[in-house]
């Protein structure tokens, strides 16, 4: 296994699965299931047992793993100079795991759907690009952006929704940019991170391939999670495009002062994407759009930014559905978050985080005491246009 | 006991019980190089109900029941030696109550140093605890159960010292309250004016029952905080320098640590200075008076005061210091461990060199770090040493380093701290013959079955 | 091998003794100080060689072309008489090892050194250094090793710095500019001072700032601020680079605050003082420094070595005085914000 140099070096301190002051745990299947097992220090030792012949491969063992959402906190968190290659190590154990051909039925299933379909949600791919009807969104023909949506943006419903209210600010805010429609295929983010590094590697080249035969030079993504597999592994594969997140051209849109907004009264907690957070180091883009905008009282659930507490959609768990479940399940600990600050709206930058929280809005009762919305949302609500 | 499996699972809850594979190897093993025993089930209680019901139910069945903190004891102390019934006590986390005045505060079994200090520098920011250097995610009550030392032992000595009540679940699965909150709603004494109980838990590692929670004594925390760090060339000097700086009552913590590497630490000693005080003239004063207390070897060139380095400074003043857990890496390898005598301070320089000795001998990378507790009533001495998981010769050299330091230790007259099973089998032969009868009385009182945690202190 | 030059008739003409009478910390006449730094040289005991505290300022002091500090340090070697405690001059020591953890930049005809400090990686950036970087090594390999001169160790020195040298030379620069001034000054004063070759032209970094500004002058915006320099000891090895300085902060916009202790009367940091002597000398010392400097208006310590830096930024920020590198003021001044890195 890639790594196999590094997991004898955890010394199991923990400190990986707390916030940085120590108050919570931040690790979401530790705070989740609450065996040590469960927390970076456990998997660590547990791969290292595995590798050694000490356990087997189980269903515990694939939940174990499994239930990793890649959140990155461990890697922010964690004592020792290999922080950095901890999510990559559990990344890895995986592919040891989809190679054997053991892995948990969701798992698989997930695969299959991206591999017949391109999609997890076994749609046809000339539905992809189906949420843009009725929107004044191009399909890609030499703008200067694409605007790559993923899965999540082209087929659930939230994600649609967050969708096309990017499309349509950006579009209103005179961005130049187009669409894939039905040639869109899966970015293979969490592809990649649930192990299946074989067909990542196809999706990414298959869509580096046509990037290029288009011409595509700058790629605006919906989706943290496209915009990390773009920015870190694409590179690797021959794939060097400029990406940025949405939030980011709204943010520079913002300080450049081309866009005004109408007074949004409301008191409005951000939750922080992982991957646009800790993996892509994006925090205040978010942050500067939602605070320009009148009337909105921007206040800070205690774990934030870099101590972010992940919605648990994280590592293809989204699709999975192995962390989630229960009322210690991430997205409803995280709604609770929310709500303890007084908040009525909890903005999200991620259609993954998006579908999580508003899901666990309702298993929490609370869906009329707490909005989810994206910024992408919210900025559509109160535009006004471009000022000159 | 086919069924003991459900009859956990109806006490804390089928999510929070298991006999699977993954968990039994985890919780059969620590940091450390005792060897590994698994647990037959590994269980998550969240209430002291449910702790009594595990340790009444595991009573009826003569089932081992050992209670765990976060398992960072790095001598195994919570290796389940028959195996059993593993508690992990991390859910019962809560900060029950604190009395602002009477400065004390109330934990559950299980809450961490890390989430108390949080709490206590959010609500109250001008009360401490004294914060172990052990990892955050270590617990406040398994830290006085093994008579711990934190940033205050050299003010107000073992951590265990500042314990100020007890709640336990006794083998025999009663909730008993030990203290002051024996018969008041104040937890302000462990002990006096009552007699004092608490020796019957504290240092018995979960052997004689389960802390669900501890009342601890919390102190005035300054506004600020600074160190300094005086080194001198012979160990020699040590007991001396100890004696002068203990003598001001000026600081707020004193350690010593000698270490090879890297380069710059070669062969010096060096003993960190805490200063504390709610004004820099305070803390300017104390310095002062620390710095004039070692005037005399200053002027005679066998130590001075080093220059402290902006990053040098920010990694002593943490509470926890990470580093303390990061010289598991020294070796790129995941471990160490140290043999912790506690010794008199006139003991430190044959300690040291025994350590250098060791080191050679078995070809290991090493610390040596001592913790002054009280005005230099005893120190910690540890005798620590780097290894590599990987390396099985390296593991194997280092548990024989382990194990002479603590012979050397018990032949100079210290006592163990947190003592693996085979340290407290070599104190047990040493000891009074009728203090190991007293403690075995205890025991078998408490605890007839010998079910909690069994292997510790147990004399034949 | 390397003994020091010394020309003892130098002293004997010798029309002012300034080195000795200028001292901060003894009290000589022209009389006893001649007579001092002669008996010095002639092996002789004297007192001086107890009492001085290693302010290496009697370098600047003595215009006559000798070393007498060089000769302090090297007799004190001689006569075994201890500056510091053994525990502080071995730690200094081990620090200086080489242990092949050097980095080397992209090495050019010309570069930066940072001596042992990679501090400077993070300050040594923009407009002012792209014509250099990332031509640049630093690490214990190139370590000049003149702090030594602090605990009466010249063996050191003359054990490793032709090492130094030649590592260097290996790089295949034909121009060094020297982030510190005892790193110049080896190679400048001291190295030579004891019969060394130095195959490679060094330059100070005042000099290469100064011609940088000059360069970039039209990027200035004035500072308007002002601001008290605290001019390091190892500065005194190389006082002939002290007249930049001024100029410089001409050339920036920033008012050097007039002192009492400034120039040829610069106060120690006091670090130094501290680890060798203990309290009271570098309490002294800091607080009259201090003092002067918010007596006279300073917002801002300038300083020119992170050693100083270390030891004063906590009591001058107490003061309400910000400290700042020379080299991030200088970034400051053609429009960078050296804090965000840019």
């Amino acid at each position: 296994m890639k790594y196999s140099d590094i997991v004898h070096r955890c010394f199991r301190c923990g400190y990986c699965k707390f916030t940085d002051d120590y108050q919570e745990f931040n690790c979401p299947s530790y705070r989740k299931f609450r065996f040590d097992t469960f927390a970076p220090g456990g998997r660590m030792w547990l791969i290292r047992a595995w590798l050694n012949g000490e356990i087997e491969n189980s269903e515990r063992f694939q939940e174990i793993l499994f239930s990793c959402a890649t959140c990155g906190s461990c890697v922010e968190h964690c004592a020792f100079t290999f922080r950095d290659d901890l999510v990559n190590i559990f990344i890895s154990a995986r592919e040891e795991l989809v190679n054997s051909g053991k892995i948990p039925p969701a798992v698989r299933d997930y695969f299959k759907g991206i591999s017949i379909q391109g999609n997890p949600y076994r749609q046809p791919a000339k539905e992809r690009g189906a949420w843009a009807k009725g929107t004044s969104i191009e399909c890609y023909n030499g703008h200067e952006y694409l605007f790559y949506v993923g899965c999540v943006g082209s087929y659930d419903e939230i994600g649609m929704r967050t969708a096309r209210a990017v499309s349509t600010v950006l579009t209103k805010a005179g961005i130049s940019m187009g669409i894939l429609g039905e040639k869109e295929t899966c970015d293979g983010n969490e592809v990649k991170s649930l192990g299946e590094a074989g067909l990542f590697q196809s999706l990414a080249e298959r869509n580096i391939n046509m990037f290029k035969e288009l011409g595509i030079k700058k790629i605006i993504t919906l989706d943290p999670h496209a915009l990390n597999a773009f920015k870190k592994d694409y590179p690797d594969l021959g794939g060097e495009f400029e990406v940025i997140h949405y939030t980011q051209v709204l943010a520079s849109l913002v300080e450049s002062e081309s866009i005004k907004f109408n007074p949004f009264p409301a008191k409005v907690t951000y939750h922080d994407s992982c991957y646009l957070g800790r993996h892509c180091g994006e925090y205040d883009a978010p942050r500067s759009i939602l605070n320009a905008i009148p009337g909105i009282e921007l206040i800070e659930m205690e774990q934030n930014m870099e101590n972010s507490f992940c919605c648990g959609g994280g590592g293809g768990n989204f699709f999975t559905d192995i962390l989630g479940g229960g009322s210690d399940s991430p997205d409803r600990i995280r709604v609770r978050h929310a709500l303890a600050t007084g908040a009525d709206i909890l903005a999200v930058a991620c259609p993954q985080c998006a579908r999580m929280l508003e899901d666990a809005t309702k298993t929490e009762g609370v869906q009329d005491k707490l909005l989810i919305k994206d910024i992408g949302e919210i900025v559509s609500e109160c535009l006004t246009g471009l000022k000159r | 006991m086919s069924n003991i499996r459900e009859r956990l699972a109806d006490i804390v809850g089928e999510r929070f019980v298991s006999d699977k594979a993954e968990d039994l190897y985890f919780y059969g093993r620590d940091p450390g190089l005792m060897p590994a025993v698994h647990p037959d089930w590994v269980v998550l209680p969240e209430t002291v109900e449910e702790i009594q019901g595990i340790v009444k139910m595991a009573q009826m069945e003569g089932i081992p029941v050992v209670p765990m903190g976060a398992g960072m004891s790095l001598s195994g102390l919570v290796i389940p030696q028959k195996g059993g019934i593993v508690v992990d006590m991390k859910r019962m986390d809560r900060i029950v109550d604190i009395n602002e005045k009477a400065r004390y505060v109330i934990v559950e079994g299980g809450t961490s140093t890390g989430r108390l200090n949080a709490y206590l520098n959010k609500k109250y920011p001008r009360l401490r605890f004294s914060i172990p250097d052990s990892p955050a995610a270590t617990t406040v009550a398994a830290n006085v159960m093994i008579h711990g030392q934190g940033r205050l032992t050299q003010q107000y000595g073992f951590n265990s010292d500042m314990v100020s009540g007890l709640e336990v679940v006794l083998p025999s699965g009663e909730l008993c309250r030990i203290g002051s909150c024996a018969i008041s709603n104040e937890w302000f004494s462990k002990g006096a004016p009552l007699p004092d109980l608490s020796g019957l838990f504290l240092g018995w590692f979960g052997a004689t029952g389960i802390i669900t929670k501890a009342g601890i004594k919390l102190y005035p925390r300054k506004l600020l905080r600074d160190v300094e760090i005086f080194v001198t060339d012979s160990p020699d000097f040590i007991p001396e320098i100890i004696y002068e700086i203990t003598h001001t009552e000026m600081t707020e913590d004193i350690n010593i640590f000698s270490q090879p590497l890297p380069l710059i630490f070669k062969d010096n000693h060096h003993v960190v200075i805490y200063f504390t005080g709610d004004s820099e003239e305070e803390i300017e004063f104390r310095k002062k008076t620390v710095f004039h207390s070692l005037d005399l070897f200053i002027r005679n060139k066998d130590g001075g005061f080093m220059s402290v380095g902006a990053g040098m400074k920010k990694s002593l003043l943490e509470m926890p210091q990470r580093n303390a857990s990061t010289f598991a890496d020294v070796t790129k390898g995941g471990g160490f461990e140290y043999s912790g005598p506690i010794i008199t301070i006139d003991k430190y320089p044959q300690c040291t060199r025994k350590l250098d000795e060791l080191a050679h001998k078995y070809d290991l990378k090493y610390h040596g770090t001592a913790r002054i507790i009280g005005r230099g009533h005893a120190m910690m001495f540890a005798f620590s040493f780097t290894f590599n998981r990987s390396d099985a010769d390296m593991l194997d050299r280092t548990r024989k380093a382990l194990h002479e330091a603590s012979q050397y230790a018990l032949s100079i007259g210290g006592v163990f701290w947190k003592p693996t099973i085979d340290e407290q089998k070599m104190a047990l032969q040493k000891m009074d013959p009728e203090f190991a009868r007293l403690l075995k009385m205890i025991k078998t009182n408490l605890d007839p079955q010998g079910i909690m945690n069994p292997g510790n202190w147990e004399s034949k | 091998m390397f003994d020091l030059k010394f020309d003892e008739n130098l002293c004997l003409s010798c029309p002012t003794g300034a080195c000795l009478v200028k001292c901060q910390y003894m009290e000589l006449d022209k009389e006893q100080a001649k007579e001092e730094i002669i008996n010095i040289f002639r092996g002789k005991d004297s007192p001086v060689l107890k009492e001085c505290v290693t302010c290496y300022a009697c370098e600047e002091y003595c215009r006559r072309g000798n070393h007498p500090f060089y000769l302090i340090t090297q007799r004190r070697e001689d006569k075994g008489i201890l500056t510091a405690p053994r525990a502080i001059t071995r730690q200094w020591v081990n620090i200086g090892e080489p242990k092949g953890k050097y980095e080397v930049g992209r090495i050019s005809k010309k570069a930066l050194s940072f001596g042992f400090m990679p501090q400077f990686l993070d300050i040594t950036k923009g407009r002012l250094f792209e014509d250099v970087m990332p031509s640049y090594f630093f690490g214990q390999e190139f370590f000049c090793n003149v702090v030594y001169i602090h605990f009466g160790n010249t063996s050191v020195i003359k054990k490793r710095l032709p090492g130094v040298i030649k590592q260097i030379h290996d790089l295949g620069v034909e121009e060094v500019v020297f982030m510190h001034d005892e790193c110049f000054a080896a190679f400048d004063s001291l190295g030579p001072a004891f019969g060394m070759q130095i195959p490679f032209r060094s330059v100070h970094y005042f000099q290469y700032l100064y011609e940088r500004l000059q360069t970039l002058k039209d990027l200035i915006k004035p500072l308007d601020v002002k601001a008290a320099y605290q001019r390091p000891c190892s500065n005194r090895l190389c006082s002939e680079t002290h007249k930049y300085l001024p100029v410089i902060m001409d050339m920036i916009g920033v008012d050097l605050v007039q002192r009492t202790y400034e120039d040829e009367n610069a106060l120690c940091c006091g670090s130094i003082f501290r680890s060798m002597f203990g309290y009271d000398l570098a309490a002294d010392v800091q607080k009259r420094n201090i003092d002067d400097m918010t007596d006279n208006g300073a917002q801002y310590c300038i300083f020119n070595c992170h050693g100083c830096q270390n030891a004063m930024t906590a009591k001058i920020q107490a003061r309400g005085i910000k400290p700042v590198h020379l080299v991030e003021l200088c970034r400051m001044a053609i429009g960078e914000d050296p804090e965000k890195g840019v």
